[in-house]
Parts: structure tokens; sequence; C-alpha cells
């Protein structure tokens, strides 16, 4: 395993950097995460690129623990130079030539000074007052006024602050203002052997437990050489389908009920309800938790193949009858369009990105498993709130087709004479590292792991496609009037758990 | 005797108009397939909210009290002019058209200004989508009622109703059928139903008139829920009334009281369920759409004022 790995890992000096990221974003290759480490003699960063067909190179690059600069890509890439950013403030790594180098992650209230992820950062220091204050640009001009919203919502909603810039009804300029709800998630894991990290995996962001949860093992196993079965595989890529099933199901009622129209809500309510509770039966938990582990995967009860397809029909009548509708239907063709080449160049993933007419999914890219014949990446060209909704409709309709095909591989095999992962020591015979990649239901999501000899976690970190897609939703305003930004924001659907950790 | 009358419709108009709303929420919960709080449940909340203390927002001015009474007010003194029960006016008070649409302007331009006093983004956002929509529903709800008001002679909504009491063949007349559904349209807009406005909602920047009131709070919101209510008691009951001006009392006694009070809450609440049922199947408009439904009821009352001068 470690000989393979070798071809694609590759050790780098600072300077040369620069030219070859260079060169690999010209051939097709994506940034799909950078990861910092305090290796108590000096830091190290690893950056990890994937291309279609499940290729992968990783460049590590190593900096002296004094005087931490980094030469910064963000002019290359610009979800690197948010990683650069995010390595700024957790690390107090500076990225020299950052065009934009302020804070991202870091609290407000958080000293300057203080960096979470370093060895010796120690527990969270008392909070300050917000000094530096956040730098909303001021837009200036006849009219303009700007609408402060959040952190606190109305609804039961995770904590934003979102700055608008408005004359009129026009919105001028978004500033989504995230990140107050740090919990050191990444901190959490180093320490545990993986076996007990399951349980924070499950709970990194809630509604994509299983993405987190498979990633995580993914690269556990990796880093362990722990071979997979295929029918262990196949349950995986079951739970992914249907933790896809049940979001995207809640999603395209809550879309058409931000344009009042609430019956669509009422009725996907209900099939949400009876996802979560085939959920529950399958797995023991309604959020899917529960079911995987390292080197296996196991159901309490195999899936009910009809239920599904049941609601996979009732949701296709839904969709019929919303889009039908003459007035949703203006509601959501041409809102918040996000351009192709806008969302290309900002690393967009997921529905978002598939609704933009950019075609990536991890299930056909780096694929773990056969998907059979019926499935299909289903992508929409306008980049609007239509194309987000019609996305995720088509999506639905693949899960649910897709699902007879994975049940059969997955009841496949012997079942239930695996050995159990030894949760103890010693499995490694030196440090290992690895990397999980996932189509979760939000996007391609990455997890890289490090474990120590005696296998405790040294470092994990975790890259939820969000943190690649709330940049595009202020993007996608351009030209939107306030009272459609909610319609837009719930079309993006974004998670605040997953992106700040 | 004609005050006792008076106060009785107010009377009744203030006990309906909990009911009204809670069937309305109930019809539209059970056609959704919800359980729905119960009919009584606006009543409470209007009960709950007025023993409650007010907390108004730092650096809030005494409008925020003084609106929720002028709104009240004002959704009385129309209630009490517009023809609800009986035809029975008060002389020194003329239940004139443009009398009524002046009150109810007088507690929009009210509200317009409690959504600026707080000084929160959210009420002046609601304030300028609220006048912009006013601007709109005024015109049609005088052009409408004019065109009705042509055959008779006169804007006194009483004589308006008496004619059509005495001549129902008036009420299915184009005239009348176009000014009915113009008038329908603007009820619904300026009391912020969909699909212009949607009272469900939570979403601080899609709102109309709960951005308005959203810094109001205690007794205050309680004036200001009832107060809006009443509008669309005095508003729908208006056009019940000319779609349906059967019931309504021609003198003052008690027996016909009784039958118009009865007559009145049943075309009500069943206009309200009716309304509920649409909404079910309705959603809200883009807000730079909203004009042009209302342009187009604005239309119709102008074709309903022409018709009603050429086919006389």
């Amino acid at each position: 395993m470690s000989g393979e790995r070798a071809a694609y890992r590759e050790d780098v000096v600072p300077g040369a950097l620069g030219g070859k990221v260079q060169a690999l974003l010209g051939s097709g290759w994506r940034l799909a995460l950078v990861a910092g480490h305090d290796d108590g003699d000096g830091f190290r960063v690893v950056y990890s690129f994937l291309r279609p067909v499940g290729q992968r190179r990783e460049l590590v690059v190593r900096l002296p623990h004094d005087q931490p600069e980094l030469p910064s890509l963000a002019g290359l890439s610009y979800p690197a130079g948010r990683f650069e950013r995010e390595l700024r403030d957790l690390f107090g790594i500076e990225p020299v030539g950052h065009p934009l180098p302020r804070g991202l992650v870091r609290h407000g209230h958080w000293p300057t000074t203080w960096h979470p992820m370093l060895r010796d950062a120690g527990p969270m220091p008392d909070f300050e007052p917000d000094v530096g204050s956040y730098p909303f640009v001021h837009v200036q001009g006849d009219g303009v006024y700007e609408i402060p919203v959040g952190p606190i919502h109305a609804g039961i909603i995770e904590p934003g602050h979102f700055r608008f810039s408005v004359v009129g009804e026009t919105i001028l300029r978004m500033k989504a203002r995230l990140w107050f709800v740090h919990r050191g998630m990444e901190r959490l894991f180093e320490g545990r052997l993986p076996s007990e990290a399951i349980e924070l995996a499950e709970r990194i962001s809630g509604d994509t437990a299983v993405g987190h949860t498979v990633a995580f093992v993914q690269a556990v196993e990796e880093a362990l050489g722990i071979p997979i079965d295929p029918e262990v595989a196949a349950r995986r890529a079951l739970l992914l389908e249907l933790e896809r099933l049940y979001n995207h199901v809640a999603d395209l009622g809550m879309i058409p009920n931000d344009v009042g129209f609430g019956i669509a809500h009422i009725h996907t309510q209900r099939l949400r309800e009876k996802l979560l509770r085939h959920n529950a039966a399958v797995t023991g938990h309604r959020l899917l938790r529960g079911g995987i582990t390292v080197g296996d995967t196991r159901f309490v009860r195999e899936p009910d193949l009809a239920l599904v397809a049941g609601v996979a029909a009732e949701m296709a009548e839904i969709v019929a009858f919303t889009l039908n509708h003459s007035v949703v239907t203006d509601r959501f063709t041409g809102t918040a369009v996000l351009r192709a080449d806008l969302g290309g160049s900002l690393g967009v993933l997921g529905y978002v990105a598939r609704a933009s007419g950019i075609g990536v999914d991890a299930r056909r890219d780096h694929p773990s498993v056969d998907l059979g014949p019926d499935f299909s990446v289903v992508t929409q060209e306008g980049g609007d709130v239509l194309s987000r909704y019609a996305v995720r409709a088509g999506e639905v309709a693949v899960s649910a087709g897709i699902l007879p095909h994975l049940a059969e591989l997955a009841s496949g095999g012997a079942g239930g004479e695996r050995a159990a992962y030894p949760v103890t020591d010693g499995t490694t015979g030196g440090p290992a590292a690895g990397l999980g990649v996932v189509e979760a239901w939000r996007g391609t999501l990455c997890h890289w792991v490090e474990l120590a000899p005696d296998g405790r976690l040294t470092r994990v970190k975790i890259v939820d496609p969000s943190f690649f897609n709330w940049p595009g939703l202020p993007v996608a305003l351009a030209d939107t009037i306030v009272p459609d930004f909610p319609l837009a924001n719930k079309s993006f659907n974004q998670s605040y758990a997953g992106n700040d950790l | 005797m004609t005050a006792l009358a008076v106060a009785w419709q107010i009377l009744v108009a203030v006990a309906l108009t909990p009911v009204l709303v809670g069937v309305m929420r109930q019809v539209r919960a059970r056609l959704e397939g919800r359980v729905g709080a119960g009919v009584g449940q606006p009543w409470r909340d209007v009960r709950k909210l007025l023993a409650k203390e007010p907390l108004a927002a730092e650096g809030a001015g005494p409008l925020m009290s003084a609106v929720p009474v002028i709104l009240v007010i004002s959704s009385l003194v129309s209630v009490a002019l517009v023809p609800l029960l009986g035809i029975a006016t008060l002389a020194w008070v003329p239940d004139d058209l443009f009398v009524v649409v002046s009150v109810l302007l007088v507690g929009t331009v009210a509200l317009a200004l409690l959504g600026l006093e707080s000084g929160t983004a959210f009420g002046g956002m609601g304030s300028s989508r609220h006048m912009m929509i006013a601007a709109l529903v005024e015109p049609t709800v005088l052009v409408a009622v004019y065109a009705l008001s042509v055959p008779v002679g006169t804007t006194a909504l009483s004589s308006i109703l008496q004619a059509r009491m005495s001549d129902p063949t008036t009420v299915i007349s184009p005239v009348s059928l176009l000014a009915l559904v113009a008038l329908s349209i603007v009820v619904l807009a300026e009391t912020g139903r969909l699909p212009v406005d949607n009272p469900a909602t939570h979403l601080e920047l899609t709102m109309v008139h709960e951005a308005m009131i959203l810094e109001s709070s205690g007794r205050d919101l309680g004036w200001l829920e009832l107060g809006s209510w009443l509008r669309l008691t005095a508003l729908l009951g208006l056009v019940v009334n000319l779609a349906l001006p059967w019931g309504v009392a021609a003198d003052l006694g008690v027996g016909a009281t009784v039958i118009a009070t009865l007559a009145f809450s049943v075309k009500l609440l069943i206009a309200g369920s009716m309304i509920a049922a649409a909404e079910v199947f309705l959603a809200k408009v883009r807000l730079f759409r909203v004009p042009e439904l209302l342009a187009g009821s604005f239309v119709l009352a102008f074709l309903s004022v022409t018709a009603s001068y050429l086919l006389v």
C-alpha cells in the first residue's frame, strides 16, 4: 500500500509549489483539500488533488516553525486562497502574496494571536471584544442602504450574518459572515482510536452523517491498509443514497415553501418522515448513524426497496404539480443564476455545480462501487433556482433507481463473519495517512486522516462541499431582488456546521 | 336607536373577526393535511398578547404604542361605517365610499410609520413595500365602488347596497361582476394574503405586513393584530354584502337584526373559507409582479366604470 502511495505523493519545496500546482490545475486536476499539520519541529502542509477517474496527487510542503511562510496560490485557484486563509487562522502560517490575507474561519472574538490548531494552543481563551470588527465593504451611492440579517434568525436555522447593500429592492452586494460556531471538531478527533471517532464523524454535520462517516472510514482504511469487501462498499453506497434521498426530498418541499407554496412542503415533510422512519429501521437511527464502522458496514434490517420506490414515485408527482404551477415556475426561473464560468472558477461542487452545467460527481469520478446501468449524473444548464430544483428532482429518481442494484450487491457477501477491526494498537508499524473521497448529498466531501504508530488519530482534516459552495451564493445574487434571497439561499442550502468545524 | 344598531354592528364585527381568522387558518390547515391549532387560536393569541407588557426597541419613539391605537380606531370606524349588518347609518358620519377609504388609509399610513419607528432595516423595507401596494390598491377600491355607485347616483355605501337589495338583477350585471372581481383582488392585497403577501412566513426578507410589526410586542402587538384583522372583516364584509346583499337588515327591528347577524356571519365565514381554500393552491408572486396583478385589477375596475356608463 505504502509503495503505491509513494507514486502519487511528492515532497515539494515552497518555491516550487506554484509551478507544480499550475501544471496540475492546467491538466484537469482539482484542488480537493489542504491540510495543515503542526509536527512540533515544523509545519507540514498537504495539498491533495483529484482527477477523474479515481486519480490522486498529493504535494507535501514542509515549513520551519519559527517563520512559517507559504507562497500563496490564490492567483491560481480561488479555493486555494480560502484554504490558505484557513491555515493562517488555525496555524498562523502566513500566505505570502495573498491578495486578501484576512481572517476566514477564526471567531471574531478570539485574540488575534491565538491559533487553535497549534500543538501548544491550549484551551480556548476568554472572548475579547470584537475589536478588529468585520471588514464589510460600505457601498455608497444615492439610495443605497444596508440590511443586516442574523446571525440569529426567525426560524430554527444555524447562525450566519448576511449583510445586503441594496438599492430599492435590488441587491448590489451581499456578504455572508459565517464562522460563529467553531467547535474545534478536527482537534476533538486527535488522540482517539478510529473506532472511537466514528461517533464524532457522524456528528460533524447532522444531515451528512453518512457522507462524513464514510469519508472518514475510507481514509482510515486506506491508512491502515484494510481491504474492503464489495458488499460493504455497496452498503455504504446504499446508505449514501438514502441520505441523499431524505435530504433532497426535504429540499424539494422547502424551496417551493419559500415562495408560499406550502402544500408541496407539507407533502414532502410527510415523505421525509417516512424515509426517516425507514432509516431508523435500517441502521437504528433516523439520521442513519450507527451502521458504518471501520472495515465494515451493517444494517439492522435490510432496506425496504418498495417503500423507497413508492416515496420516489410520490416525489415525482409533487415535483410535477409544483413545476406545473405557473407562479412557482416564474419565481424559480432566472432567479439567482450562478454562471458556469464563475461557478467553475469558484470550484463549486455537488448539485450547485451540476445545476450550472458542471458535471462533477465523485460517484462517477472517484467510484468505490459499480452503481449499475441506471446511474447517471444529472445536470442542468440554467444555473438558477429552477435548475437546482430540477437537479435535485432528477437525483431523487436516479438514487431510487440504483438502489435495487446496490441492494443486490450489498446482500451478495458472506455477511456476519468478518473479523472486527482491532481497536487497540500496533496495526500500522509507522505513521500512516489516508484520504477518503465521497459524493455526499451536498457534493464531494473529503477527509484526510493521519494515524500514529499506536493506531491513534493524530490529525483529521475535514472538507465539506459547503466550504467550496458558500462563495457561490453572493456571486449568484447579482441582479437578484431582496425578497428572492431566502429562495436563492434555500436552493443552495449549504451547511454551516460542516463549513465551520 | 341608530347608534345602538351601529354599536351592535361593531360588537359583532369584533367578536366575529378572530373567528374568521381562525376559520381561515383551520381550513387551510385541514386542506393541507395538518391538524391545525383550532378555530379559537387567534382569539387566544390576542387575549394573551393584550395581557402582556410591550417591550420597545432602544430608540423607538412614542409611535410604537400610538400606532396600534390609531390602527384599531381606524379599523373600528371603518367597521362601523361599512354596511355589514344593516343599512342604517349615523347622521353625523357619512358612510360615504370616500370616507371609508380615507379612514382605512389612516390605518395604512400609521402602520407604515410604525415600520419606520424602530429604525430597523426590516421595518423600513416592509413600510416601503406596504406603501407601494397601498398606492396601487386605493385607486382600484375607489374606482370599483364608484362603478357600482354610478347606477345609484350616490357614493353612500348604504344607498348602493339598498339599491342592489331592491333590484337583485344589478348584482349579476357586467358592471357589478367586473367591479367585484377587481375589489376581491385588492382586498387580498390590502389584507396581506397570498399571492401578494404570505401571512405564514418566517422569512423576514420576504415580508410585507409582518415586517412592519416585527418590533412590536405584548399589548401593542395584540392591538395591531386585532386592528389588521378588523380591516379584513370590513373589506371582505363589504365585498360579500355587495355580491350577496340578501339578509342585510333594512330596518332597525330586533328580528331583522338577528337575521342580518346570522346571515352576515355565514356569508363572511364562507367567503373566508373560500379564500383559505384558494390559498392552498396559490404561491406568492415575485414582488415586482405585484404591480402587474394590481394593475390588472385596476383595469377591471376601470372597464367596470366604462360599462356602467355604456350599459345603463
